[in-house]
């Protein structure tokens, strides 16, 4: 359970980082918070021949508020993320997701960039990032590049990042005032990844929903927005019946896969599950009645 | 005892070793760093069951910083294999179990054909751990697989076989009888009959296995620390693989991060890091890595039942029939004690005239398979336990009831089961009130009725809350022997050394106290040595819940040879007889005469040989005893436990309220640590019953290489526990002692298992395979849904 034979590079700005990804290329990648890279490593299933350690750039790290966005930089603890007001107060719906990502040694070392990359369809992030419509900022040395999050994710453990290129930094927007959010997911054991998960933002106008984002984890090869299940949420509100046929088409329109914990067709119903908790969460916090 | 009593029995006296461990001043093997020292890696097969054509070596040789790389055809006429019987049991075991035992042996490194995924076929020595599995990843090895054999039913029927002189993978046969089976059954009113099937899960210690070992050609003599739990039995395998005198092979387990019996038999690589540290002459260390730990460490349970059980209309049983397969996979380290265990353990705390048990060890292509927390116990008691709520939901009585009827009554103590015992006498449980434990849970979680009351008014609200029972008898303190050294020293101190072999347990603060009360003295002056074969010519080691019983009796027993010397020098000393002196605070003094005595310290000079020694006629200097305590039979301890359930009507999800555990371990030496082990051995009970399994997929490959995929519970899947103890001492030894390091483990998979049905009870489903899953729970709850509409 030891490595193979790599070079750690360990550059201290983020000029640096993109000459030396630049340089290497595909046999380098780039260290985060190490939590899925480090255990890939040590397996030997992940053999670059260069490690690019992001640890000592520090404006790779910060959450600063901007008019109608919060900023955050890519090697931003997930620990930073759960226990910033700004982030509380302006997107909930990441915040609460945090808090269930794994545990808490593990949200101290793991960083909000690292997660993206890594584009597990179990993670949560990658499903708040669908729901709040993140934008990611990729740089490289051949310059800026401002990706959606509807576009970043690929299929498992693959992104629209190129060889060169590095996520630096991860456009949340605000959430509207009038809107509501929850994430919820199962797992057989508190922190693991989900069997299945769901993150929702919902806007209201006079109780009304004017905006729905529903988006699923550990439910096929990338998360996921549940289309058809926004728009029954959308067409009919968020009374019982709605839940309940938004809870339906969630199930139906996902292709889980099957592991060691979860048939496919248990992920499925799970999603259905989850879908109505989340509904049910934001309808019990947005104080609208049904 | 002595005669005074500043008793330390029944105190929970703060751990000694707690200073050390939770400072990170502990000594691991993993810790271990001497000069020079090189580092194993060791190649293990992928494959369940091939043919070995060839392993080649040369790229792994070429690597820089490879010392050696071997395979099985290098060591093949080195090393001999590890003797299938680890564990012998006595001729009135035989007898009484009919048993036909061919436990095949294990070759350290095969040559022939692997025969497990995990199984290692080479191994690569280095300059460091990363150089070693750099190399390790070059050797090429030429395999031919054959069928894998997948569990111990394929086995019956396989063409392959495991072992080619072992048809049908028959490994062992055992059967027993009691009273007339077949008769009872025929008489029997009501009759049941189901298929049991507990599933394969490990130990899973927190520390995996690891060996260093060091030779020293000036001696030509070899210290091998290992992970282990035996350091005697890793003595003998090692100086008889090595060919040396048992003398000049020291075996010492320094802190140990559990073993749960995971540890508790020689591996081959307690073997083969010896011999490399000889043939190369210099220390060498083998760390178990997490990945190998899950291959290769042995796993357990793994227990097919088919039970056919004879009742009457009050639910009072007659007869139990007990068929059963055990998966060994493809060694069986410790032989059929096991399979023992389960024979022997059948009925538990009930009272059942006629019993006939037939049993199959099978050899399979999986991992070994060797005693575990329980021990044959959790497999046996899940049949059993499942046995009765089914037989109570046939008759409309609540399943506690049923169990209340069955019972042994405290007044039919002691208690003739009719079966030998693994130490091959015929069991008799010595004492305890069995239905006093069950009412004792039962208000442990808050009373019956109150219960079932709850249990309504959720169930009308669409809640699903369930009620599980279990109980068992475990025999604890099995011999054959422990050994233990007494000495006292100029110092005054008593220094005990036993071959006692603790991962956790606090045997330094145990043994300590034990000592304390026997010698009158304070705790502070007893020198507890444990795992270390230097100090104790012949021992066992800490596995089955026998330390506490038999190293106290070896103290007990080494100490009154000691004390006969004390008391005579003193005697001449202080010119009295013997029989008017005592042991009184570090002191022998004179009965009802405060101010003559002498200390320990003053009879240990007086004891020195030489021209000042103050020694009556005849007695022979020093003040050292060595005793080999052989315990007439096991000590029975006991529990019922209880616990309330909830499932997630939605999910299927199992919610464990609380569980109550009433344990009664005879008188317990430290209740703090005996409240550790209850608890420690309950949450790996729950974890087999909800997350732990090994799962392989359809080509024999092991799917759970890491705590990914191999689950355990965490704290937070861990329900509120409560331990109740009750003391009713044992009559078999002078203290009172049980053992109870297993029990925690074995009842938690069926008691979830049963309250999960309880509380499914309006969809009348069945659960009886362990582990409990959630996906299972929602197609039960999904099909009476549909069955309602």
């Amino acid at each position: 359970m030891k490595p193979p034979p790599l070079d750690i590079l360990t550059p201290t700005t983020i000029a640096e980082a993109l000459a030396l990804l630049s340089a290497h290329g595909e046999a380098a990648r780039p260290l985060a918070g190490g939590q899925s890279l480090v255990p890939l490593l040590n397996f030997r299933l992940s053999r670059p021949e260069v490690l690019i350690d992001l640890n000592r750039i520090a404006k790779l790290s910060f959450i600063e508020e901007r008019p109608d966005h919060i900023a955050i930089g890519v090697m931003t603890r997930e620990r930073a993320i759960e226990e910033s007001e700004l982030i509380a107060s302006q997107a909930p719906l990441l915040q609460e997701a945090t808090t269930q990502i794994a545990h808490l040694p593990i949200r101290s070392r793991g960083t909000i960039g690292g997660s993206l990359s890594n584009a597990d369809p179990a993670a949560e992030y990658p499903a708040v990032a669908l729901a709040l419509e993140f934008e990611l900022i990729a740089q490289s040395e051949r310059g800026e590049r401002r990706i959606k999050a509807a576009d970043f994710f690929e299929d498992v453990l693959t992104t629209a990042l190129k060889p060169d290129e590095l996520l630096t930094k991860i456009i949340v927007p605000k959430s509207p005032g009038q809107s509501s959010s929850a994430f919820v997911e199962i797992a057989r054991r508190h922190g693991d990844f989900a069997l299945a998960g769901v993150a929702a933002q919902i806007t209201f106008s006079a109780g009304k929903p004017t905006d729905v984002r529903l988006a699923v984890c550990g439910a096929g090869s990338t998360a996921s927005r549940l289309s058809a299940a926004e728009e029954i949420v959308l067409r009919d509100g968020a009374g019982v019946e709605a839940i309940k046929g938004a809870s339906a088409a969630a199930a139906a329109a996902v292709d889980p896969m099957a592991d060691l914990h979860a048939s496919a067709d248990y992920r499925r119903r799970l999603v259905g599950v989850m879908t109505k908790r989340a509904l049910q969460k934001v309808v019990q916090r947005a104080g609208v009645s049904a | 005892m002595a005669d005074t009593m500043p008793s330390y029995i029944g105190r929970s006296v703060v751990r000694r070793e707690d200073n050390r461990l939770v400072r990170g001043a502990g000594t691991f093997v993993g810790d271990m760093k001497l000069d020079g020292m090189v580092h194993v890696a060791i190649v293990r097969s992928q494959l369940p069951h091939a043919i070995i054509n060839g392993v080649n070596l040369n790229a792994a040789r070429a690597v820089d910083g490879v010392e050696l790389a071997l395979n099985g055809d290098d060591l093949k006429d080195v090393l001999p294999p590890i003797s299938g019987m680890q564990v012998t049991a006595p001729k009135t075991w035989r007898d009484g179990m009919d048993p036909r035992i061919e436990i095949p042996d294990q070759t350290l490194v095969p040559y022939d054909k692997v025969r497990y995924v995990g199984e290692p076929y080479a191994l690569v020595v280095a300059r460091d751990r990363y150089i070693a599995e750099d190399a390790a990843e070059l050797i090429d090895g030429d395999f031919e697989t054959l069928p894998p054999i997948a569990n111990a039913e394929a086995a019956l029927d396989a063409e392959s076989l495991v072992h080619d002189h072992l048809p049908g993978n028959i490994a062992a046969t055992l059967h027993a009888r009691k009273g007339d089976g077949e008769a009872a059954l025929e008489a029997a009113p009501r009759r049941l009959k189901r298929r049991y099937f507990h599933h394969r899960y490990a130990a899973m210690p927190m520390e995996c296995r690891g060996v260093v070992a060091e030779y020293d050609s000036r001696t030509d003599s070899i210290t091998v620390w290992s992970s282990t739990q035996v350091v005697h039995w890793v003595r003998r395998e090692v100086a008889n693989a090595l060919d040396m005198a048992e003398e000049r092979v020291r075996v010492v387990a320094p802190d140990v991060g559990g073993g749960f019996g995971g540890k508790g038999h020689v591996y081959p690589e307690d073997i083969l890091v010896a011999y490399l540290a000889k043939r190369l002459d210099r220390p060498v260390k083998w760390l178990e890595d997490r990945h190998e730990h899950l291959l290769n460490a042995a796993h357990s349970r793994d227990n097919l039942f088919d039970i056919e059980v004879g009742f009457d209309d009050d639910g009072k049983i007659s007869v139990v029939k007990n068929y059963f397969l055990v998966d060994s996979g493809a060694y069986s380290p410790v032989g059929a004690a096991i399979a023992g265990n389960s024979i022997a353990h059948f009925m538990g705390p009930y009272d059942i005239p006629h019993y006939e048990a037939d049993c199959k060890v099978m050899m399979t292509n999986r991992t070994p398979n060797a005693p575990y927390r329980g021990a044959g116990r959790p497999e046996v008691a899940l049949a059993m336990e499942r046995s009765i709520d089914l037989i109570a939901n046939e008759l409309g009585l609540d399943p506690a009831e049923v169990r209340f009827r069955n019972m042994i009554q405290p007044e039919q103590m002691p208690y003739a089961v009719g079966l030998p015992y693994r130490d091959g006498v015929m069991i008799e449980y010595d004492s305890g009130d069995y239905p006093e434990a069950l009412r004792k849970a039962l208000d442990g979680i808050g009373g019956l009725e109150a219960f079932r009351e709850r249990q309504k008014a959720a169930l009308a609200e669409g809640r699903y809350l369930g009620l599980g029972l279990g109980c068992y008898v475990e025999g604890t303190g099995i011999g054959p022997f422990e050994g233990a050294t007494v000495k006292i020293d100029s110092s005054g101190k008593v220094m005990v050394a036993t071959g006692a072999c603790p991962q956790g347990q606090g045997h330094e603060t145990a043994f300590a106290q034990v000592a304390a009360d026997i010698w009158g003295v304070d705790i502070d002056d007893v020198v507890v040595t444990v795992a270390d074969t230097s100090h104790v010519t012949m021992g066992y080691g800490t596995i089955a819940s026998r330390s506490a019983v038999t190293g106290s009796g070896a103290i007990q027993e080494s100490s009154d040879k000691v004390k006969e010397k004390v008391f005579a020098i003193a005697a001449n000393v202080l010119e009295t007889s013997e029989a008017d002196l005592e042991l009184r605070d570090g002191s022998v003094g004179v009965k009802g005469v405060p101010d003559m005595s002498m200390t320990l310290k003053e009879v240990a000079r007086a004891a020195l040989p030489g021209w000042i020694h103050q020694r009556p006629e005849g007695i022979e200097a020093g003040l050292e005893g060595t005793a080999y305590y052989e315990p007439p039979t096991v000590t029975w301890a006991y529990a019922a436990t209880a616990a309330i359930v909830e499932i997630d009507a939605e999910t299927g999800a199992v919610q464990i309220e609380n569980y109550v555990e009433v344990h009664d371990a005879g008188t317990l030496i430290n209740p703090a640590i005996a409240d550790g082990q209850v608890k420690g051995g309950l949450v790996q009970g729950i974890g087999g019953g909800l997350f732990e399994e090994p799962s392989y997929d359809e080509h024999g490959q092991l799917m759970t290489g890491s705590f990914m995929d191999y689950l355990l519970p965490t704290a937070s899947d861990v329900p509120p526990i409560n331990v109740i103890h009750s003391e009713t001492p044992s009559p078999r030894n002078a203290f009172g002692f049980k053992g109870l390091g297993e029990g925690g483990a074995i009842a938690p998979p069926v008691v979830i298992a049963n309250a999960v049905c309880d509380a499914l009870k309006p969809f009348g489903a069945e659960l009886n395979n362990t582990p409990v899953r959630a996906e299972d729970i929602l197609n039960i709850l999904e099909s009476g849904a549909v069955a309602a509409e």
